[in-house]
């Protein structure tokens, strides 16, 4: 009796065959425009350090009609990294309370609690 | 004229075929059978050279797990009622060597499984005069899911990181270890972290998170993974602060 | 196989998946919509004053390092998972990249 064993090639496009890992990958985009919006952030901070003139510039170029489309852009994928951050939450962090296991919603809701308490103290902080 | 389903269904001979192909059956079509039945109607009346596994029937052994339609699941679990008027296409699971038509080659995932040390490793031996090792409720709830597994590899075929790396230990054998890690009567967590904290352990899984939802006995491998990447970083921290101390 | 030091790697990722979680978007709503909008004004004497402070420093550049950090790790999986592969020009574009921004708030905050 022969045996050869037969082992199906992954191809490239494997993501694409399945809603499920479609899925997955515009969660793991989400990442390239947090990165991207970091770049800007810095650069933000290097024009912080340069003076007044130099930050002006910048908050300039913030309101051109390609940094407010860029910026959406990010948005969009920012909120949708947060969503499906929460959502993952009570797997990696799951809470016993006196013998009992504190619900999933719990968990998330919390982080959707203290998502809205840090934006308020951002927006007051900032003047809003 | 009753009602017919169709099936195609992957067929590979290592003695003869270079690449696997497909063959179509006709089978009959009824309420309640599920995928299994109609293999099982293939092998008793159509064709009996079509090769398979399956036990018992019901969803406890493991043993039927196929990829149907793109999805892995179990044939037993499967209804021919869910595919009514399509084609149902069967295929040996993911990720898997093909020995012979939907028979898959698991020696990979039985290696993989011994490595984690898939035993109670108590933190003391005890001979059996001192009694047995006591639990609570409690203790047992904390890991009960993770018992669960039926090691029939669905959760090997869903994963995308077993599909790249064929060294990755992979969902079931990291949801083992964690069972073995959670429960109070082990000591052993140390002992597996060699390969369960190794590169190829759950540093390979990235929480695509299809495992658990292939599952079909809900033990959550992804949740085990990432408790676990949280708790491997804890000893990391541990042991880079005071060296060889928490051992 | 062996204990991996991918905690090293992996803890600021973890770190900074979750301060981007709860701080980026507030951060992106504000220079993105509020500012252009003129609802609000990031005027330079506030915004200096503030990273003047050392828990304003810090707290500009976790906003900025922790993200970044986060960002490199994920697209560096990532693009293995798209079959570009685990090697050392990945590895080194994402966390070089990383490794930019992050020097670069580290100086610019310093010298404010």
């Amino acid at each position: 009796m022969s045996r050869r064993p037969y082992l199906r090639k992954v191809e490239r496009s494997w993501w694409l065959q399945h809603p499920r890992y479609i899925s997955y990958m515009i969660r793991e985009l989400t990442s390239l425009f947090v990165g991207l919006y970091c770049v800007l952030l810095a650069v933000g901070l290097v024009r912080l350090s340069q003076g007044h003139s130099a930050w002006d510039g910048f908050v300039a170029n913030l309101s051109s009609p390609l940094g407010i489309s860029f910026q959406s852009i990010c948005l969009v994928f920012a909120v949708y990294h947060s969503v499906t951050w929460f959502a993952l939450t009570p797997k990696a962090m799951p809470l016993m309370v006196k013998g009992e296991p504190v619900p999933g919603i719990a968990i998330v809701g919390a982080h959707y609690v203290a998502w809205a308490v840090v934006s308020a103290v951002v927006l007051i902080g900032a003047g809003i | 004229m009753s009602e017919i389903i169709m099936l195609e269904v992957l067929r590979y001979h290592p003695e003869t075929d270079s690449a696997p192909y497909f063959q179509r059956y006709t089978v009959p079509y009824q309420d309640d059978w599920v995928v299994l039945d109609a293999l099982n109607h293939i092998k008793d009346h159509l064709d009996a050279t079509l090769s398979y596994r399956w036990s018992c029937h019901m969803a406890v052994c493991g043993s039927c797990g196929m990829m149907i339609n793109g999805e892995p699941k179990l044939s037993c679990h499967t209804f021919l009622r869910d595919y009514r008027g399509a084609v149902i296409r069967v295929e040996p699971l993911d990720h898997f060597p093909i020995e012979r038509d939907l028979v898959i080659v698991m020696d990979s995932f039985m290696d993989k499984l011994s490595s984690v040390k898939p035993w109670l490793i108590p933190k003391q031996d005890k001979p059996p005069s001192a009694g047995e090792y006591l639990q609570s409720p409690a203790e047992l709830g904390v890991f009960h899911q993770y018992t669960q597994c039926i090691n029939c590899l669905l959760c090997y075929a869903a994963c995308p990181q077993c599909g790249l790396n064929e060294d990755f230990v992979g969902p079931a054998a990291l949801a083992l270890a964690h069972r073995y890690n959670l429960d109070s009567r082990d000591g052993g967590k140390d002992a597996r972290a060699e390969v369960v904290a190794s590169n190829e352990g759950i540093w390979e899984c990235t929480f695509v998170g299809a495992c658990s939802e292939v599952c079909p006995k809900h033990v959550d491998p992804a949740a085990a993974i990432q408790q676990t990447k949280i708790s491997a970083s804890v000893d990391w921290l541990k042991d880079l602060l005071t060296p060889g101390g928490h051992r | 196989m062996a204990r991996s030091n991918k905690p090293i790697l992996w803890l600021p990722f973890a770190g900074g998946g979750l301060v981007a979680a709860l701080i980026t978007p507030v951060l992106i709503l504000i220079t993105g919509i509020l500012v252009p909008l003129g609802v609000l004004h990031l005027s330079y004497e506030t915004l200096a004053a503030f990273a003047h402070h050392p828990i304003g420093k810090l707290i500009l550049f976790g906003a900025v390092a922790l993200p970044a950090w986060h960002a490199a790790h994920r697209l560096r999986m990532t693009a293995h998972d798209l079959g570009l592969g685990g090697g050392i020009a990945v590895k080194a574009a994402c966390y070089g990249t990383a490794g930019l921004v992050i020097l670069a708030s580290a100086v610019a905050l310093i010298a404010i």
